[in-house]
């Protein structure tokens, strides 16, 4: 269908400590014992996508990736891992890989999607409008479940929602607009409200991150715009800003087309367009395209921001923060239990063969206990991941949390709304609600703590 | 115009569609007669299905065969009739339906038992019987007035053996008709379709064709055999008496043999004329009521299509699907197909979501999307590029249909291409071909759209006058060049536009008019009764125009120029020649599309009235939507084509002279 498709698996993020760490990059969190870039790459695999150009920030990251993917690809798909170097953003990383892009439409993804909407139905809106650009809206994740209490508290002071401007009838993108950026008014193109009539303004919507666009135009902003660092927060608001006005992508795409219309009239070519116009209902850009009068001499230059919207059924959420790994962690497991791709025992959880139970151990619904991992007697877990090998003692509680691989805990431990991370040891009796434990570190015996961040290098 | 409608009603197409309420009025009718000596009667039916293509002309023939005039039609059913017990059963015993069979059977053989001894005639008995038929049919009739006791015995025993099906019973009461008199055969004849509708979903397609190709070669034989031989039709029908009668006592050597043979001859004698249908009869129409074939037509789409629950019962045969079902699921599929090409792939999507629409523009939109795949096409290795690439554009075609029906001028754009791409000379070299082709399809484009669009436009504009008032209904494309290029010429004259619900698409056509400076008047269908007084010509599109003259276009086309014929406004219709079709359609029935029911159940902006939507499943709500009617060619003055003006008799020309050309161009 020719399309390329690009996964930004981003590098160290750093949002994410203490979860991120040199060992495990964003991209290999675990989500359900699964590397969270897996999600992504399972997608698109279904869609038939095999062809994949798979960015990383730093050389590091991309080579723990690229040993990842090639052991657990191989033969299924054929992914080509570009190393760029870090913080020069989601733009800067297509600049870098330009020269890679060859297919007339470019699908970028990002690598901390967990979602279960076909890339083809973005790909399909975008080649239908003929747009520049298509990007996926999601609704707002509902952050943070009523259990998992106040973690979520920080995250919500700053989440970051975005105000978006949709035509009628929801198929074009006419204002963006971050919500960091919105202090407390929002600035709205008059040239555009007045073009379209009518403008939805949603803060309900969420930006997937899933984008489809004209390579040519890619390119070509890409090229000109040197300053452009994020997709997200610089191409996308040009490219919708200008999309009444638009002066770069003209000399590239539609240049011969121009060309043409000034020197004939009579020209078979353009009597055809017009009749192709004429017959289907034109969109405001087309309006606007002809000016006032519908007759002006030289048309406006216009393109199309199209935008497609998941329906709520859909699950679709970025790991984009601690919060959110928690969330989709819960959801793949719990809700959204399509997405994991295992088998749920009968008592909706589960648990690796390999595991062995103590006495008096109970291991709930919406569970996952890894393989290998012990645990002792008359312990309890409640909707939570367990990573593989773990040892855990005796009389341990663990509620609505994620433990990675190789954790240690200790007897009488209590674990709550936390995320304990890889080779982590907990001694006896420790407390923890709302905690991050980081790789490696050891928690004392019969210390509590509360909505804390603990890691190596505070100690 | 009443001969016309006359010849309407005994159209086949039209038979198909069916009208089911009549059938208890023959049931009724029949009581006396028919079932109450005979159940197994049956037998005749499955003939009477297998008739109803052969039959028509014949019913309203009897009527004159009293009159003894007209033979021909008469030969032409009644060598069926002897015929029918010995192909029915093996078709029957093939129907497993045994059980029933074997019931039915003591009583007749009773009667049998009864019946005079002719038993001793044997096998060649078919051949002679029915070239007696043939040539005695008007006897045979008679006979049957005269002697009705051995009729009354010959439909029982033969029916034995095909008893299977109970609600056939048509014949007896056909012989019971003829006895009142010719004048009711034409009752019957209406009849029979509408009781054999329920029994069509019994007997398989399969097999009725198999029945229909078996009189066929009788048919053949008789006249092979000639009518030498003049034994009493009267005789015949007692030999098939004997037959049947026999047949049980044989049935356990014969009947896989026979079956065997009925089958062997089945697919023998469909070749044939599957061929010649091609050629004498566009390819026909999946009709959607029949479930089998949707069964199968499914599993080949790509395009998942849940099927509307509510349909319309005249409707059933015409696909409609649940409204926003396809598009999702074929956006999500936009990576699965593979051999799709993107450009088909887009169209298709912008049939499927209604963003190109209008003949025209549809056909247009193919045309590219089809010279693009071409120009990405490459041969296979192995392969040759006409086989292939024919393969190809079939696949994409039928891609197509599945995101909407195809219109008629696709339909004849696709033969056009097709007979280019089977007409290139096999030295051209891939690159030669293929550049061939995309300027075939450019050429096509150029000269039967946009080119015949001028001209349509030049002669059109020779009818405007000053004073004109003109009125034009929804939008086409080329009335409104027409308006526009009049326009120009600084003609004057008022324009009324007509619109109706759900699409309005008359809005955008005022919108440029108004612009331009044109005084306009826009009104909804509902008033056109009252425009139309002021009125001088009326200006209408087409989708395409038939060989009978039936122009067929938007809904409500229609009506507008039943109402301007009725208050004698002339009627302009412009049509390109490419939309033209050697087919006769006669009504809007058998041939429309059906647009997606919401649209005009939903009010937009009156929510008091829209709560009707909500109930868009219940049981006894059904929505009818029609895209298209057949506008009668009486209410036609004249129908514009690059040709030149002509009157909607001259259609046929048209199509004989030039259709022959579209392919050639």
């Amino acid at each position: 269908m020719d399309f390329q498709v690009v996964v930004l698996a981003g590098g160290f993020s750093k949002t994410l400590v203490p979860l991120v760490s040199k060992e495990v990059p964003k991209a290999l969190l675990p989500v359900a014992n699964r590397p969270v870039l897996s999600y992504v790459l399972e997608l698109l695999e279904q869609n038939n996508l095999k062809d994949l150009i798979v960015v990383v920030e730093s050389e590091s990251a991309a080579l723990l990736i690229g040993g990842w993917i090639s052991s657990a690809y191989v033969d299924r798909l054929h992914v080509e891992v570009a190393a760029v170097p870090e913080e020069i953003g989601t733009a800067g990383a297509l600049r870098a890989i330009d020269h890679h892009l060859t297919a007339s439409d470019i699908l970028v993804v990002s690598g901390d999607l967990v979602c279960d909407v076909p890339p083809g139905v973005v790909a399909a809106t975008h080649r239908r409008h003929d747009a520049v650009v298509t990007a996926m809206l999601c609704s707002n994740p509902v952050s943070g479940s009523t259990e998992s209490g106040s973690s979520g508290v920080k995250d919500k002071a700053k989440k970051r929602y975005n105000i978006i401007g949709l035509d009628p009838t929801k198929q074009f993108l006419l204002h963006v607009a971050a919500g960091v950026e919105v202090e407390k008014d929002v600035r709205v193109q008059k040239s555009i409200l007045r073009a379209v009539g009518q403008m939805d303004i949603r803060a309900d919507l969420m930006d997937a991150h899933m984008y489809a666009f004209k390579r040519s135009v890619l390119q070509e902003v890409l090229n000109q715009k040197e300053a452009f660092q994020s997709l997200r927060r610089d191409v996308l608001p040009y490219l919708v800003r200008s999309q009444l006005r638009s002066e770069l992508l003209l000399n590239g795409v539609q240049s011969e087309e121009n060309g043409n219309d000034k020197d004939a009239s009579q020209n078979p070519k353009i009597v055809l367009s017009q009749l192709l116009a004429n017959a289907s209902t034109p969109s405001f850009h087309e309006l606007h395209a002809l000016g006032p009068n519908g007759f002006s001499l030289s048309p406006r230059k216009t393109h199309k921001c199209c935008v497609y919207i998941a329906s709520n059924s859909n699950y679709c959420v970025r790991l984009n923060t601690i919060q959110a790994f928690s969330d989709i962690n819960r959801d793949v497991i719990g809700d959204a239990s399509h997405l994991s791709g295992y088998s749920f025992s009968a008592q909706n959880n589960i648990i690796d063969p390999s595991a062995v139970l103590g006495s008096k151990t109970t291991v709930g619904p919406q569970c996952m206990l890894g393989e290998g991992s012990q645990m002792g007697d008359k312990c309890s877990v409640k909707k939570s991941v367990i990573g593989r090998h773990c040892r855990i003692g005796s009389n341990v509680k663990i509620v609505n949390s994620i433990v990675m691989n190789h954790v240690t805990i200790g007897d009488g431990c209590s674990i709550q709304g936390s995320v304990v991370c890889s080779n982590v040891q907990l001694l006896e009796r420790v407390v923890l609600k709302d905690c991050q434990v980081g790789a490696g570190f050891v928690v004392t015996a019969g210390s509590e703590h509360k909505g804390e961040s603990l890691a190596k290098k505070e100690k | 115009m009443d001969p016309r409608r006359y010849s309407r009603v005994i159209d086949p197409k039209v038979r198909q569609v069916g009208f089911c309420p009549r059938s208890g009025q023959v049931q009724n009718q029949s009581g006396p007669t028919g079932p109450s000596t005979s159940p197994p009667v049956s037998h005749i039916s499955p003939s009477s299905n297998s008739l109803s293509p052969v039959m028509i002309p014949p019913p309203r023939h009897p009527s004159d065969a009293a009159s003894r005039a007209v033979n021909v039609p008469a030969t032409a059913t009644t060598p069926l009739r002897p015929r029918r017990p010995s192909f029915d059963d093996p078709n029957n015993n093939s129907s497993s339906t045994e059980q029933l069979v074997v019931s039915s059977y003591n009583p007749d053989e009773s009667v049998l038992g009864t019946s005079p001894p002719f038993s001793g005639i044997g096998d060649d008995r078919d051949g002679d019987a029915e070239s007696e038929f043939s040539d005695n049919s008007v006897n045979w009739i008679r006979q049957n007035d005269s002697g009705r006791f051995p009729l009354s015995l010959a439909p029982d025993g033969r029916f034995d053996s095909a008893a299977a099906k109970e609600k056939q019973s048509k014949k007896p009461q056909v012989g019971s008709r003829k006895e009142r008199g010719g004048g009711q055969t034409a009752e019957v004849r209406n009849d029979l379709p509408s009781e054999s509708k329920p029994l069509k979903e019994k007997t398989s397609k399969a097999e009725r064709r198999a029945l229909q190709e078996a009189q066929r070669a009788v048919k053949a034989a008789a006249k092979a055999a000639g009518g030498n031989k003049s034994k009493a039709a009267s005789l015949s029908a007692h030999e098939q008496t004997n037959k049947a009668a026999k047949l049980p006592l044989q049935r356990k050597d014969d009947g896989p043999v026979t079956s065997s043979a009925a089958v062997s001859e089945r697919r023998g004698g469909e070749r044939p004329p599957e061929k010649d249908r091609k050629k004498d009869a566009p390819a026909p129409r999946m009709q959607f009521d029949d479930k089998n074939r949707v069964e199968k037509a499914k599993k080949r789409s790509v395009v998942k299509q849940t099927e509307a629950r509510n349909r319309v019962e005249l409707f059933r045969h015409l696909p409609q699907y649940e409204h926003g079902t396809q598009l999702p699921d074929l956006e999500s599929k936009f990576f699965q197909l593979d051999p799709m090409h993107p450009s088909i792939y887009k169209v298709g999507l912008q049939y499927l979501a209604g963003d190109i629409r209008g003949g025209n523009a549809r056909c247009v939109a193919m045309l590219q999307a089809f010279s693009e795949a071409i120009k990405d096409y490459s041969t296979p290795p192995e392969k040759t590029l006409t086989r292939d690439l024919t393969a190809k554009v079939n696949n994409f075609v039928s891609f197509l249909i599945e995101c909407r029906p195809l219109s008629i001028s696709m339909g004849n754009a696709i033969r056009f291409l097709k007979s280019r791409i089977a007409k290139l000379p096999i030295t051209l070299s891939e690159a030669e071909a293929k550049s061939s082709l995309c300027s075939d399809i450019e050429r096509f484009i150029n000269e039967k759209i946009v080119i015949a669009e001028k001209v349509i436009v030049e002669h059109a504009v020779t009818k405007i006058q000053d004073g004109d008032v003109l009125l034009t209904y929804g939008s086409s494309a080329v009335v409104e060049m027409v308006i526009l290029h009049a326009h120009k010429l600084g003609k004057q004259f008022r324009v009324v536009i007509v619109d109706s619900r759900p699409r309005f698409e008359g809005q955008a056509l005022l919108r440029k008019l108004v612009k331009i400076g044109v005084s306009c008047t826009y009104t909804h269908i509902n008033a056109v009764s009252y425009i139309m007084r002021e009125v001088t010509r009326v200006f209408l599109g087409a989708a395409s125009v038939f060989s009978n003259g039936t122009v067929y276009s938007r809904v409500g086309t229609a009506c507008v120029a039943m109402v301007a014929h009725a208050f004698h406004v002339p009627v302009l219709v412009c049509c390109e020649a490419y939309k033209f079709h050697e087919r006769v359609l006669l009504d809007s029935i058998c041939s429309n599309e059906l647009g997606d029911p919401d649209a005009i159940s939903k009010v937009p902006g009156r929510m008091d009235i829209n709560s009707l939507h909500d109930g868009t499943n219940k049981e006894n709500l059904q929505l009818l939507n029609l895209m298209y009617d057949a506008t009668p060619p009486d209410y036609i003055s004249m129908i514009v084509t690059e040709y030149g003006m002509i009157p909607t008799t001259s259609v046929p020309v048209i199509v004989r002279e030039y259709g022959r050309e579209h392919l050639l161009i």
